[in-house]
């Protein structure tokens, strides 16, 4: 396994031994720009020590299309780029959903929607119990999924209960059914917490809006791509 | 004698004290509980009371799990059990963590208040989802035992109170059953869960059968049901939750020999009534008079 000779530029190729697909265009993802970002430059994660306690943790709530996550895996050197085309085979590790029980690094098993911010509530108050410092959890969610209100008990309750070492990304692709009139970001400003809205390929942007400073208050970045 | 419940909130309010492992996750429900205690002013940040929102309720339970902390989520049972299944089946189970599932409520506890407030399928439930330890308890006493060793392991583990309980305890260790009664005849032998206990010892009185006792019904002590079966591999189940529940259980003990099973339980009916646990108790058939006329009918074979 090797974390040197990877980057960004090769996203696309590592998506195609998953898909099949000659070429992959980073729009075809709506993750992976903000996927790559907080790997790249906001995360303290580290492949050869997966479970330490002081890193941070990553909380893929929207769990279907996960091609781009595996592929930054891929090139963090979480798992092997042998892996990635035999994805959803019977003895993969790689399913169309992520199995943290499978994956080293990969904090959630997800799939179903709207299980993702909860938990990363949860772990946030654990983490606070045990006074751990750094440590933030990012949870990143979809517009389409906030269609599930299990999102907005843990919005409501996350503010109150001043949790700022969690952090909300929501990939705003414009799928969700019925809209969000006013944008994503108003379901949490209204609650306290602190908001930004960021063109969600703009690496520059994304880096800035992820980067912030405890302030008593959960944070969410509302990433705008492509509609769907 | 104090309830079982009661009971829950001593010792889980000892738990916190004692292990900063522990947590309590409610939804309002419980809550006071543990007010009174004082634990909810001693560990602010580990008694965790979400509001009413029992999806967050689990999903806090499994973020606090996966952190290595040991949970114990309490609530009315429909609310901790059959509102968020989804979130304890992928929450719990699929994460690979554990938590202790306390309840309060059982079948018909507060009978009066309907439907809404009656869990008999919370067991079955439980058990479509692997690896869950299932303790029904009939006395304080085997609360305390059975909590005391649920948080002490890092399993899922539930625990279900009622209102009603035993005279006096009978489990001395978890997962074992108990032998009540070992008659030299027997002609069935009667296993007997939890809060029912009184009630069957009551009705089989004057019945040719063996009866047993179990505070965990999963994993279901197969082996000591064997032992006690002797020649004579005709099962009563009397559990306090939905009728069967356990039956498949025991019919895989049995799976080489020809036997009976009878499955007595809450019936799988709308029961409009309203009234008192005892009235649901005796309108499902397992007081001592529906015991006495299920078994002894089951002792004719018919």
């Amino acid at each position: 396994m090797t974390t040197t000779t990877l980057g960004y530029e090769d996203l696309p190729r590592l998506m195609s031994l998953m898909t099949g697909d000659e070429k992959h265009s980073p729009a075809a993802t709506s993750t992976l720009d903000v996927v790559w970002t907080l790997y790249d430059q906001i995360l303290d994660v580290d492949p050869a020590d997966p479970d330490h306690p002081d890193r941070d943790r990553f909380y893929l709530s929207k769990g279907h299309g996960p091609m781009a996550f595996y592929a930054v895996l891929a090139v963090k050197g979480f798992i092997g780029v042998e892996e990635l085309p035999h994805w959803a085979g019977y003895e993969s590790h790689l399913g169309w959903h992520p199995d943290r029980v499978l994956i080293p690094g990969v904090e959630i098993g997800s799939g179903s929607l709207g299980h993702g911010l909860g938990m990363a509530v949860g772990a946030a108050l654990a983490l606070d119990a045990r006074g751990q410092e750094g440590a933030r959890v990012v949870c990143l969610l979809g517009d389409g999924e906030l269609d599930e209100g299990s999102n907005h008990e843990a919005i409501a309750f996350a503010a109150r209960a001043g949790l700022d070492r969690l952090t909300a990304i929501v990939i705003d692709n414009q799928s969700a059914r019925h809209g969000w009139p006013g944008g994503v970001h108003r379901r949490f400003a209204v609650e306290g917490w602190g908001t930004s809205t960021v063109n969600g390929r703009d690496h520059a942007a994304l880096r800035e809006a992820l980067t912030t400073v405890k302030d008593g208050r959960p944070h969410a970045v509302v990433a705008v791509v492509e509609r769907r | 004698m104090d309830t079982m419940r009661e009971r829950f909130g001593t010792v889980a309010s000892e738990l916190l004290d004692s292990d900063p492992n522990v947590a309590v996750v409610v939804a309002v429900i419980g809550a006071g509980r543990f007010a009174d205690s004082g634990a909810l002013h001693r560990h602010s940040d580990r008694v965790i009371d979400v509001g009413i929102r029992e999806q967050l309720m689990m999903g806090v339970a499994s973020g606090m799990a996966l952190e290595g902390m040991r949970p114990i989520v309490h609530s009315y049972a429909p609310f901790l059990i059959e509102r968020a299944f989804e979130q304890i089946k992928l929450g719990l189970g699929h994460q690979d963590v554990g938590a202790v599932l306390v309840s309060i409520g059982g079948s018909y506890d507060s009978a009066a208040s309907g439907r809404s407030h009656q869990c008999p399928g919370d067991v079955a439930l439980l058990n479509t989802l692997p690896g869950w330890h299932i303790d029904v308890p009939g006395h304080p006493d085997e609360v305390e035992m059975l909590l005391r060793h649920a948080v002490a392991c890092d399993g899922r583990h539930y625990v279900r109170l009622e209102s009603l309980q035993n005279e006096r305890p009978v489990a001395t260790e978890p997962g074992v059953i108990e032998v009540v009664r070992r008659h030299p005849a027997p002609r069935a032998v009667v296993v007997a869960v939890g809060p029912l206990l009184d009630e069957v010892v009551a009705g089989v009185a004057d019945l040719p059968v063996t009866v047993l006792y179990a505070a965990t019904v999963r994993p279901f002590d197969g082996a000591t049901l064997r032992r006690e079966l002797a020649e004579t591999p005709d099962v009563v189940l009397v559990e306090p939750y939905l009728e069967g529940t356990s039956a498949a259980a025991v019919s895989a003990v049995l799976r080489d020999t020809p036997h009976r099973i009878e499955a007595l339980g809450v019936a799988n009916v709308e029961h409009r009534h309203y009234g008192s646990a005892e009235e649901h108790r005796a309108a499902h058939g397992l007081d001592a008079a529906g015991v006495r006329t299920s078994v002894g009918a089951f002792l004719a074979g018919v």
